[in-house]
C-alpha cells in the first residue's frame, strides 16, 4: 500500500487490529434468559454485538475485548463473564 | 430520522476495554448520522481511533491540533456553506480540548454563531496524556498533576461551568449528557445538529484507567455520578434550563468510594470535612437545577 | 494598463481575482489594509467568500485548513507576532498537504516589539514545509499570488504558499501595477477541485497520528515534493509569461551578473535599491552583480551555485539572523557553494526597519572586497 499524501485514510484497516486478543474474561451469552431488551448491543464500546434477524445478541468475539460491560449492565442477568481457556 | 442501527465507529480501535469515551464516540455517531463530519481534538478518542493506517471512523473526520478543533470546524462549516453542502459538523474534545486549551478558539466559533455541535467527551482529566488535571477535573480528584499526598486532597478546585459559559455565549442549545443514559445522549445529539447555531452537549464518560475501576462499572458509575447530584443531566434551550433529570438522591460517598481517584479520602482516614464538602457541591447542584425527587412522606 | 496603487491593496484585488471561497484572517500591522479590503470586497458583494473574523491568528490559519479539508479554495495573510502565533499550525497544515496561500507582510519580530519590515517572520518558519516566495515590487507580490495557487494546487504539490512583500515598504507603498483581469486569472487559474476532501459521499480521515514505523517516510515525502515542486514553479511561471508577459520562472535571477567580480545575493525589496546602486557602480567600472532570490523554500541551491559560479566573492544581504549564528541566506549560500572556494560573505541589516540605502549597499561591496563580512552592518556605535 503506497504512502498516503498528508497520513489520510479510508476506513476498513481497523478491523486488521483483532482486539479480541485483548481479552482475558469472555461474555457467555444464555440466549434463553435473554429479554432481547438490545442494552448489551447499546452499551457495547466496541459495537461488536450484532443482532440477528431472530433478535439473537451475539458479539463478535474477534473484536471483543472482554470489559464486561454488556454481563454488568444486562437486566436479565442473561451474561456471564468466563475466564477464558487459551 | 436518523438510522440508529448505523455503525459508524468501526471495530479493532485501541480503546481501553470498557472506555467511556468509545461507547461515546459510537452513540454520538449513532445520534448524528453518516451525514456527518467530525473534528477532532487531539486526545484519547482521536489516539485510539486513527493510528495511520487504521481509522475507526466511517464518516470523514478530521483532526488538526489539540486546541483548534472549534476553528477548524469553523472553516469547515463556512465552506460547506459556500459549496452548498449539507453534511452537518460535529466537533469532539475531551475536557482538556475543551475547557482548557481550547478556550480560545471554542469561543471564538460560538461567539460568531456558526452552525456546528460541539460534543464534549468529559473524563475529568488529560487522559491521554497520563491523568493530568484539567479544568474539569472535580473538586478533591487526585490526578498526576494534582496528586493526593500527605499535604493535599488531590485538585484543589470545582469543575468549571463549560455549559454555563457556552450559554452565555448565546449557544440556542446546551446540553449535558452521559454514557449512563445512551437514548437521552443520542436525543441530545439529534436535538443539537437539527438545532442551527453553535450547539454544545457534555457528555460524562467515565475513565477506568484515569479514575480507577474496572471496565465493566463505567455504566453504573456514571449513573453513581447522576444520582448523587456530582452530575447533572439537563438542557438549555437559549440560555434557560427546561429539563432536568430528577433523582432520589444518594449520598456521595457511595460514588467517591468506587474509584481510586478519591481513595485518599477514605484511607488511611476517613477525611469527613473533605467529603462534607464534595456533599456541599452535590447539594448546590440539586438545589441550582431541582434535582431532587420529593417523596411524599406518610 | 498600469495603474498607482498601494501595495497592500494591489495583492487583496490579486486575491480577490483568485476567487477564494473562504477567507480567516485576523488584523496586524502592516497587514490590516489587505484584510479590510477585503472585507469591504466582500460587503460590497464584489467578492464572494466566507469571511470570518477570526478571534486570533492561530485560528484564522485553523479555519484555513478547516476549509480547504473540506475542498474550498481559502486565503489569509498575517505576519511576525501574527505568524508566530500560527508555528504550530503551520507545520500541521504543511504536513497535511493543504494548499493555503497566505501573504506575509514581512515584520521584524519581538521582543524588543517592533512594528517595522525585516524578514525574521517567514525565515524563521523556514523549517516548516510551506513554499515562500519573495516579490522584489508591488508588481511581482501581486502576480507571485496566482503562481501561488496555481503551484500549490497542483496535484503533484499539494502545499501551502508563504507570499512575502515587506510590510511598509512594499505594503504601504504606492506602486504602478498592472492588474489582471478576471477571466485572465479564470484561464490562468482553475477552479479548486481537489481529489480528496472531507465528503459523506467518499469518508476519509484526515490527520492521523504516524507512528515511528511511518513518520520518517511522511517526512520524506514532504520533502520530497517541496523539493519537486521547483518543476511546477517553472512551469506555471513560463504559463504566466505566456499568458501576461511577466517572468516569474526563475527561482533566482541575476542582474548584471555575466562577468561581476562581486555579486550580491539578496531577497525582496531591498533587491530594487541594490539593482540602482549596482547601476551606479557599474557606471563607476565596479564589477558587481546581483543574485535575487524569488523562491527561498525550496532553496534553489543548484541554481544558486551555477548562477555564483564565476564570481570572485559572494555578499549576502540578510534582513534576518538565525540568533547565535548567522542569517539564513548567508547559511545556505555558503552550504550552495562549499567546495568551490568563492568567499562568501554574510551581513545583517534593515531589522526593525532600519532604511537600507545606496550607499550601504556600496560600502558592503567595499567591505566584501576587503574580506570583511559576517557581521551586524551599520550598528549605531553611539547608541550601544
Amino acid at each position: 500500500m503506497a504512502l498516503a499524501v498528508g497520513c489520510r485514510a479510508r476506513p476498513g484497516k481497523t478491523r486488521d487490529n483483532k482486539t479480541g486478543s485483548w481479552r482475558v474474561f469472555k461474555p457467555v451469552f444464555d440466549h434463553e434468559k435473554c429479554s432481547q431488551c438490545g442494552t448489551c448491543k447499546t452499551i457495547c464500546p466496541e459495537g461488536c454485538i450484532s443482532e440477528s434477524a431472530d433478535e439473537v445478541f451475539t458479539p463478535d468475539y474477534t473484536y471483543c475485548k472482554g470489559c464486561g460491560l454488556c454481563a454488568q449492565e444486562c437486566p436479565g442477568e442473561a451474561i456471564e463473564m468466563k475466564q477464558e481457556e487459551k | 430520522m436518523v438510522d440508529k442501527n448505523l455503525e459508524l465507529f468501526d471495530c479493532g480501535h485501541r480503546a481501553c476495554g470498557g472506555c467511556g469515551a468509545a461507547l461515546a464516540a459510537r452513540l454520538v455517531l449513532k445520534g448524528a448520522g453518516a451525514n456527518t463530519i467530525v473534528v477532532s481534538a487531539t486526545g484519547c478518542m482521536e489516539v485510539f481511533s486513527t493510528p495511520y493506517p487504521e481509522t475507526a471512523w466511517k464518516v470523514p473526520w478530521i483532526h488538526s491540533l489539540f486546541e483548534n478543533a472549534s476553528a477548524v470546524a469553523s472553516g469547515v462549516v463556512a465552506s460547506l456553506k459556500k459549496q452548498g453542502r449539507t453534511e452537518k459538523v460535529v466537533v469532539m474534545g475531551g475536557d482538556g480540548a475543551t475547557f482548557d486549551i481550547g478556550m480560545l478558539c471554542i469561543s471564538g466559533a460560538f461567539e460568531r454563531g456558526h452552525d456546528l455541535t460541539y460534543i464534549c467527551y468529559d473524563n475529568e482529566a488529560y487522559m491521554n496524556t497520563g491523568i493530568q488535571r484539567s479544568g474539569a477535573t472535580p473538586y478533591d480528584a487526585s490526578t498526576t498533576t494534582s496528586p493526593a499526598g500527605s499535604c493535599s486532597f488531590g485538585n484543589k478546585r470545582p469543575k468549571k461551568d463549560m455549559p454555563q459559559i457556552l450559554a452565555a455565549h448565546g449557544a440556542p442549545y446546551v446540553a449535558t449528557a452521559s454514557v449512563a443514559y445512551p437514548t437521552d445522549l443520542m436525543q441530545k445529539v439529534e436535538k443539537a445538529i437539527n438545532t442551527p447555531g453553535p450547539c454544545y452537549v457534555q457528555v460524562h464518560a467515565p475513565c477506568c484507567t484515569g479514575w480507577g475501576f474496572e471496565g465493566e462499572q463505567t455504566i453504573a458509575i456514571a449513573k453513581l455520578a447522576i444520582e448523587t447530584g456530582l452530575w447533572v443531566n439537563y438542557e438549555m434551550v437559549d440560555g434557560k434550563v427546561v429539563k432536568v433529570k430528577k433523582v432520589v438522591r444518594k449520598p456521595v460517598e457511595e460514588y467517591l468510594k468506587t474509584q481510586k481517584r478519591f481513595r485518599h479520602l477514605f484511607k488511611p482516614k476517613r477525611q469527613d470535612a473533605e467529603i462534607a464538602a464534595i456533599q456541599a457541591i452535590a447539594d448546590k447542584n440539586a438545589e441550582k437545577y431541582g434535582i431532587d425527587i420529593k417523596l411524599k412522606k406518610e | 494598463m498600469p495603474e498607482l496603487i498601494e501595495g497592500s491593496l494591489a495583492v487583496a484585488e490579486a486575491v480577490r481575482l483568485c476567487r477564494p471561497q473562504v477567507i480567516a484572517a485576523y488584523p496586524i500591522t502592516p497587514q490590516t489594509h489587505i484584510v479590510e479590503a477585503l472585507a469591504e470586497m466582500v460587503a460590497n458583494c464584489k467578492l464572494d467568500a466566507d469571511y470570518i473574523t477570526v478571534e486570533s491568528e492561530f485560528s484564522a490559519l485553523s479555519a484555513c485548513l478547516g476549509a480547504s479539508a473540506a475542498g474550498s479554495r481559502t486565503y489569509s495573510a498575517t505576519t511576525s507576532q501574527g505568524l508566530a502565533l500560527m508555528f504550530e499550525v503551520c507545520f500541521n497544515v504543511a504536513g497535511m498537504r493543504m494548499p493555503i496561500v497566505m501573504t506575509i507582510a514581512n515584520r521584524a519580530l519581538g521582543a524588543p516589539l517592533s512594528i517595522w519590515n525585516d524578514q525574521q517572520d517567514s525565515i524563521s518558519l523556514r523549517d516548516s514545509g510551506w513554499l515562500q516566495f519573495y516579490a522584489e515590487d508591488n508588481q511581482e507580490a501581486t502576480d507571485l499570488h496566482y503562481i501561488a495557487y496555481r503551484v500549490c494546487e497542483d496535484p503533484s504539490v499539494l502545499l501551502p504558499a508563504f507570499v512575502c512583500f515587506d510590510g511598509f515598504i512594499l505594503s504601504h507603498t504606492y506602486e504602478p501595477v498592472e492588474q489582471l483581469t478576471q477571466p485572465d486569472v479564470d484561464t490562468y487559474l482553475p477552479k479548486f477541485a481537489p481529489k480528496e476532501r472531507l465528503d459523506a459521499a467518499d469518508p476519509i480521515s484526515f490527520g492521523m497520528f504516524a507512528s515511528p514505523d511511518y513518520y520518517h517516510e511522511f517526512r520524506y515525502a514532504h520533502d520530497k515534493a517541496l523539493k519537486d515542486s521547483k518543476a511546477i514553479i517553472e512551469k506555471a511561471g513560463k504559463e504566466f509569461a505566456k499568458l501576461f508577459g511577466r517572468d516569474y520562472s526563475a527561482m533566482v535571477e541575476g542582474y548584471h551578473l555575466k562577468d561581476a567580480e562581486t555579486v550580491l545575493v539578496a531577497m525582496g525589496s531591498i533587491c530594487g535599491t541594490t539593482k540602482d546602486a549596482i547601476d551606479e557602480m557599474r557606471a563607476d567600472g565596479k564589477k558587481v552583480g546581483l543574485l535575487k532570490i524569488r523562491v527561498f523554500r525550496p532553496f534553489p541551491t543548484e541554481d544558486l551555485a551555477k548562477a555564483l559560479s564565476s564570481a570572485k566573492r559572494v555578499a549576502v544581504l540578510d534582513k534576518n539572523i538565525s540568533l547565535g549564528s548567522k542569517g539564513a541566506a548567508t547559511l545556505e549560500v555558503k552550504d550552495a557553494l562549499y567546495g568551490s572556494g568563492i568567499p562568501v560573505y554574510g551581513y545583517i541589516l534593515g531589522l526593525g526597519g532600519r532604511d537600507v540605502r545606496k550607499k550601504d549597499i556600496k560600502e558592503i561591496v567595499v567591505l566584501a572586497e576587503k574580506g570583511q563580512g559576517d557581521q551586524f552592518y551599520g550598528l549605531r556605535k553611539e547608541v550601544l
